[in-house]
Order: C-alpha cells, then sequence, then structure tokens
C-alpha cells in the first residue's frame, strides 16, 4: 500500500491528467521530490529550494502540515496528501479552513 | 492612457499582460500591477494633483486603469482629522485620524477599492460584477454597481444580520442569501467565477481592486503636508490594505513626490483572529490560519491571503503587531466617539485599542506623528455595542420631571 496524492486541476496536466497518483512513504518534501522522477516539472511547481512554496497548501489527511512539522513532516504507508494551490485572495477548497476575499 | 505596464507575480516574478487574472499559473503567487513610474513622474507633481477634484481620482496615474474613472466618481478624499483631544487621552503628542468613516457612497475604505475595480470591470468590457461578502464589502458593490449600471450578483450568508441585508437590497442587486457559513460562500464564489464571465471584484479582478486602497495612503501623505508620518496604524483582514498603504508612501518616494520616508507601518488585529500579529510577535515567516472568534467580523479572516506581506513590511519598516480583546474594542470605539465625535465600526476599535497598547508599551514614541487608519462606519455595527452603552434618562413630558434628571446628572 503507498501514499495516495491528490493531484489539483492546474497541475493534473503533469501527471497526463490523473487526479490521484502514488506517492512513497517518508517526509513531504521527499516524497514531493519522488513525484519529480515520475512526472517531471511536477516538483517545481509545489516547491523551491526545499520548502513547500507559499501559496500552495499540502494536507495529510486533511491536515495542513503547517500545523504538524511541514516539509519535514513524515508521512506513511496508506496516508493521504492533498496538494492544494492557495488561490490569492480567493479561496481554496479543502474542508475546513478557507481562504478568504473578503 | 494608463500607466500600468503589466501583472506580475509577486512570488516568482513571472510577467503577464493586463488580464482580468489573478494568480501566477506557474507558482499560484499572487500577481501584481506593475507600473512605468519614470512616466508618471513626467506628469504627476504636487502642482497637477493639488488641481484636481477630491476624490481618489487625483492619483489617477499611480491606478490601474486606461481611461477615464466610470465608478466611485466621488469616493474618497476622506478628513484626516487631528486628534488632540484623543491624543491627550491616550498620550501622544500629534495624532491623526484618517477617517474613513465617510466615505462616498457606503461608508467604509471598500468603497475605494470598487471604485478602481468597477472601472477596470468596464474597461474590460464586464456587463456583471459580483462579490462574496459580509458586509461592508456587499454594500459597495451594490451601490458602485447600481450607479455605473451594472448587473449585480452579491453572495453573503444566509445568517448575515437583517440590517445588512436591508443595506444591501436597497440598491437592488441579485443578493443571493447561502445556507453556509462565510468560507463555504467564498468556497461557491471560486466555482461560479471559474463558470461565469463575472467580474468578481475581490477574485478575478483583485490585482486591480487591491490598488485602490493606495489612495488612503496617498490622501494621508497629501493632507499631512506632502510628508509622510512616523507611524501609522492598520488595521489587518487580509492584509492588503497595510501592504497598500506601504506601497503607496512608496510610490510616492519613488516618482519624487516625498522626500523623506521613514515611517513604520503597524499592524492591528482582534485577539480572536490575529494570525499577522502573532507571526509579527513570533518574527515567524509563516502565518498560521485560525479560526475567527471576535465581534470585529470585518477584520475575521482566518488565513489572509496576504498575511506574508503585511507581517513583512511591518518588519522592514521596524514597526510593530498588536492585538486585542473584545472589551478593548468596545472601550476604544467608545473612546474615540467620546473625545473626537467619530462612530467607527469594530475595525477602528480594533485599529485604536492597538494603537493604545503599542503606545503604552513604548513601540510607538510619545513625541512622533502617528496616523491611526479608521475603515469603516459605526452605524454599520450597532450591535456591538448592545449593552455596552448607557441607557437615555426617561422622563414625563414636564420641566419638573427633567429637572429632577438634570439634579441626578449633576448639570443644574
Amino acid at each position: 500500500m503507498a501514499v495516495k496524492v491528490r493531484i489539483p486541476t492546474p497541475l493534473q496536466r503533469l501527471t497526463q491528467g490523473k487526479e490521484e497518483v502514488e506517492g512513497v512513504p517518508g517526509t513531504v518534501i521527499a516524497l514531493v521530490n519522488n513525484l519529480e522522477k515520475h512526472y517531471p516539472g511536477i516538483a517545481e511547481r509545489i516547491s523551491e529550494g526545499g520548502k513547500i512554496r507559499r501559496f500552495v497548501n499540502i494536507y495529510l489527511n486533511e491536515e495542513d502540515i503547517r500545523f504538524l512539522k511541514a516539509e519535514e513532516t513524515v508521512v506513511k504507508d496508506g496516508d493521504e496528501v492533498s496538494i492544494v494551490p492557495a488561490i490569492a485572495g480567493g479561496v481554496f477548497t479543502v474542508n475546513s479552513v478557507s481562504l478568504q476575499c473578503h | 492612457m494608463g500607466y500600468v505596464r503589466g501583472l506580475k507575480c509577486r512570488e516568482c516574478g513571472r510577467e503577464y499582460p493586463v488580464d482580468p487574472i489573478y494568480v501566477c499559473e506557474f507558482c499560484f503567487g499572487p500577481l501584481e500591477a506593475v507600473y512605468d513610474y519614470k512616466k508618471i513622474k513626467r506628469v504627476m507633481t504636487r502642482k497637477a494633483i493639488e488641481k484636481r477634484e477630491k476624490n481618489l481620482w487625483r492619483y489617477k496615474e499611480l491606478l490601474p486603469v486606461d481611461g477615464e474613472p466610470q465608478a466611485g466618481l466621488q469616493s474618497g478624499f476622506t478628513p484626516l482629522i487631528r486628534a488632540d483631544n484623543l491624543a491627550k487621552e491616550i498620550g501622544l503628542k500629534e495624532l491623526y485620524i484618517k477617517d474613513d468613516t465617510v466615505v462616498h457612497p457606503t461608508l467604509s475604505f471598500k468603497d475605494r477599492v470598487v471604485a478602481v475595480a468597477l472601472t477596470k470591470a468596464k474597461e474590460f468590457g464586464f456587463d456583471t460584477v459580483a462579490c462574496a461578502s459580509t458586509g461592508n464589502l456587499a454594500h459597495s458593490v451594490s451601490a458602485h454597481g447600481a450607479k455605473a449600471g451594472f448587473k449585480r450578483f452579491v453572495f453573503i450568508p444566509a445568517s448575515l444580520e437583517p440590517s445588512k441585508i436591508v443595506a444591501c437590497l436597497v440598491y437592488e442587486p441579485n443578493l443571493v442569501a447561502v445556507d453556509g457559513n462565510y468560507d463555504e460562500v467564498n468556497r461557491l464564489c471560486s466555482e461560479i467565477a471559474n463558470k461565469y464571465e463575472w467580474a468578481f471584484v475581490n477574485i478575478n479582478i483583485r490585482p486591480f481592486y487591491a490598488e485602490g486602497s493606495k489612495t488612503q495612503g496617498f490622501e494621508i501623505i497629501e493632507q499631512l503636508g506632502w510628508e509622510a508620518p512616523d507611524n501609522v496604524v492598520v488595521p489587518c483582514a487580509s492584509g492588503s490594505l497595510l501592504t497598500k498603504i506601504w506601497k503607496s508612501f512608496k510610490e510616492f518616494k519613488e516618482i519624487g513626490i516625498l522626500k523623506r520616508l521613514e515611517t513604520k507601518v503597524f499592524a492591528a488585529q482582534a485577539t480572536g483572529c490575529s494570525p499577522i500579529v502573532v507571526a509579527i510577535k513570533e518574527g515567524s515567516d509563516v502565518i498560521r490560519p485560525v479560526k475567527p472568534n471576535t465581534i470585529a467580523k470585518s477584520l475575521a479572516i482566518g488565513n489572509p491571503a496576504d498575511g506574508f506581506y503585511a507581517a513583512q513590511v511591518v518588519r522592514e519598516t521596524g514597526g510593530y503587531g498588536e492585538d486585542v480583546s473584545d472589551e478593548e474594542i468596545i472601550k476604544a470605539i467608545k473612546l474615540l466617539a467620546r473625545t473626537e465625535g467619530i462612530f467607527a465600526e469594530t475595525a477602528g476599535g480594533v485599529t485604536l485599542a492597538a494603537t493604545i497598547k503599542l503606545v503604552d508599551s513604548g513601540r510607538i514614541k510619545r513625541d512622533e506623528s502617528t496616523v491611526i487608519c479608521v475603515t469603516g462606519n459605526g452605524l454599520k455595527t450597532q450591535e456591538a455595542l448592545s449593552g455596552h452603552t448607557s441607557s437615555p434618562h426617561y422622563i414625563k413630558p414636564n420641566l419638573a420631571s427633567f429637572e429632577e434628571v438634570l439634579k441626578k446628572i449633576g448639570g443644574s
């Protein structure tokens, strides 16, 4: 059993249209770097210099990794990771947290 | 002819043409208008500005529109009030209130941003404008949109107070009350914005809309006799206003209108929703989202879009941030009304209460000039004060009854 990774629409071009791909267990940043092997170009969209980009949110089993150990959060087999762009000034679309555009 | 060269991603610097877009396709960062300051410098002088009409369009070269203004022709240029009574009370030498409780037509600084957003929406050729809001923005889009001849869709949470609903409906927009909380309204709006070709002022028009906030800063400089204050205290919701006020000061410096700029910028939030101030106090780069719980509803954004940039401005300028309780907010609203005759909405209470804390802690020096930005009118959020004011003196319709009360008051 691997890690389920949900890909947002704007990045699905890089995953041959797949909404969900498989990732390897380990830290979040290692997972992102590993995705790059199968889906070239995806890592630089999500991260820069080993850090997740400021306007990309990553959820581990629906918890924002900023509330866990950020890039160093450990992902296990069977976990679910969601990558969600925080649309500036607009909205993003995961459960209880949302960016407001008041 | 306008002076905007294009849009640029604040994160990765990628450039885009002037279009109704708001997110960098590459890194999802926010887009911002970029101006040709060299050209602006040649035409925008103190003298040129002073000859113009007293509204926010007197700074039009530094606003992201190409042609003549098409909305909010009377918006902006609100009073900058020397607040000596209040200054004495809180121990400051030179204090000013930038009074946006009286922006035309809907009494909050949102009339500034919407004026710019709707002018841009006309230039893009939209016939429908829209927004998601819990108050001030809804009022402003409804009113400005009516005058400018747009079809209007305004989305609110169904639980909004009746008085705020009436203040929208009177302008006859399509008011859509969503069975859900504000977050859910927003989420829905982003889906609608993707599907319908409407100008959502705070979604796809945001890079232009947000620039309207700069006019508050331009006015402060002009009204101080073309000088920058030592300190400015700004309430933070998304953090956009704070970053734009600082941008306005820097732009005036850039084009030579302002000679000296050493202003410290301070952020004010309610303790029940203070992700930006927490980051400032912790010296952290990360804005941790919170679930808001405060009477300052117009500032209750738990995951502020421009929070990172606002905290950066505060750090860069040597300012600080302060957060205040609901009780302190109410006390400050009453203090401002009692000393200066200005009735601010809850956000104004937040800003004043935070200022008092910043003065007491020595972050704001007592002998320096300070401007407090008050961004909305208290008549809109009267319920926040219910039970916190004194009662009227009830009397019978005769002189004796009045004089009895007068004796109690001690006025005879």
